[in-house]
């Protein structure tokens, strides 16, 4: 092996965010079968894994770029793309999906015109899907903005959506 | 290593207790149709088509992952397993856009020749028709997501055999399809070695050389057997 495979690739920048990286990777030993959790990082510090980091994670690893693209696309928690300024994640479990979870993520894709998935193209909001939160007692649930709401209905939920936003602009 | 002998398909046959029920049958003359398996590669059990029965157990085993036994009664070719075989091959059908006719590997490709095999003369689950796009940006070798089954054999030939690893899978369920590195254009794969190796283990149209014309795509496979065989010697 040539010594060029064994130097570790430089910060992709001076942002400090790297440096967080980088100390992920060196408790876990830069050891391959770390990659999710150095994924876990990127996605805190950054919101979202990018190219840059995705090469940065997979030459410091030595995990070819395809299997790091493979993981961070297979696991719902991982964005490719920068989230919304205000998110709502609407779980799709079967319990909330019993009791209409498809109307309400139906009613805020088309209010704010934005697929499942996806963000507004003002970058305003990202309506995220998920399997199931484990509070099936609140179906159907949504995280908006972080905070848990439960047993909604179509016009509770695109009410507390407007809040968020009139809170962010107070 | 010890010896272990069992029937398939009535037939008494005997094996290494490292060997697959696959191995032994087609050591024995038995074939069992399988679509994400091939010689030389490690197996991971994805397609299904290799599933047997085994008397005593109600389930289905797929014979490629499946160990010999002492004793063991394998079926491979029973009524369920020929309808459970069909299914699995039109519900490959219908879901990516697998028009034979058009196809560069027409006449020889492993998905349709199983098809004509197993009887399947229509597709009786509604297709999906997703829209999946052809990368043509290597200069040598052409990707065609619609005749893509996501066997693997592509993944498994990069990693396993040419130590590349320029190939993986990405999302999941319908949504899953083969990359290269970062979801980037074949052409600007900085870890392809254009080797070729991808191409020729694909068992249908999805890799196919350039200026190849409808059915013109023979894929030749015979490298594997022997560029495993020579590293075993050399180890």
């Amino acid at each position: 092996m040539s010594a060029n495979l064994k130097t570790k690739p430089a910060l992709p920048s001076a942002d400090k965010r790297w440096k967080i990286v980088d100390a992920t990777m060196r408790r876990h030993g830069y050891r391959s079968d770390s990659l999710i959790e150095v994924l876990h990082t990127v996605q805190e510090a950054f919101g979202y894994l990018d190219e840059v980091a995705m090469k940065f994670v997979a030459g410091s690893l030595r995990i070819p770029p395809s299997k790091v693209y493979g993981v961070a696309s297979f696991y719902q928690f991982f964005t490719l793309r920068p989230p919304g300024r205000r998110t709502c994640v609407v779980c799709m479990g079967t319990a909330c999906y019993i009791k209409g979870a498809a109307n309400l993520l139906a009613a805020v894709a088309e209010h704010y015109n934005v697929k499942p998935g996806e963000t507004t193209a003002d970058g305003e909001l990202s309506l995220i899907t998920a399997r199931c939160f484990g509070s099936c007692g609140l179906a159907p649930a949504a995280v908006i903005d972080g905070n848990v709401a439960g047993k909604l209905n179509v016009a509770d939920m695109l009410e507390r959506i407007k809040e968020g936003a009139q809170n962010d602009a107070a | 290593m010890s010896v272990k002998t069992l029937v398939i398909d009535g037939k008494d046959v005997s094996g290494n207790d490292n060997q697959t029920v696959m191995e032994v049958a087609r050591e024995n003359g038995i074939r069992i149709p399988a679509l994400c398996h091939l010689d030389g590669l490690t197996p991971v059990g994805a397609c299904r088509m290799c599933v047997i029965e085994v008397k005593g157990l109600n389930k289905l085993l797929p014979a490629c992952v499946t160990r010999i036994e002492e004793g063991m009664e394998v079926s491979t070719n029973s009524d369920r397993l020929q309808r459970y075989r069909r299914t699995i091959l039109e519900l490959l059908f219908s879901e990516r856009n697998h028009i034979c006719s058009v196809c560069v590997s027409n006449g020889h490709c492993d998905l349709q020749g199983l098809a004509a095999r197993h009887g399947v003369t229509h597709v009786s689950v509604p297709y999906r028709y997703p829209s999946c796009p052809v990368d043509a940006t290597h200069s040598r070798f052409i990707l065609d997501h619609n005749r893509c089954i996501l066997c693997t054999r592509c993944v498994r030939v990069c990693d396993e055999v040419e130590g590349a690893h320029t190939w993986d899978v990405m999302g999941r369920g319908i949504e899953a399809r083969v990359i290269t590195d970062l979801n980037q254009q074949w052409g600007t794969s900085g870890s392809c070695t254009s080797c070729s190796k991808c191409v020729h283990v694909c068992p249908t149209g999805a890799l196919s050389e350039k200026g190849k014309s409808v059915a013109e795509m023979a894929k030749h496979r015979e490298f594997l057997p022997y560029l495993k065989q020579m590293r075993e010697d050399h180890r």
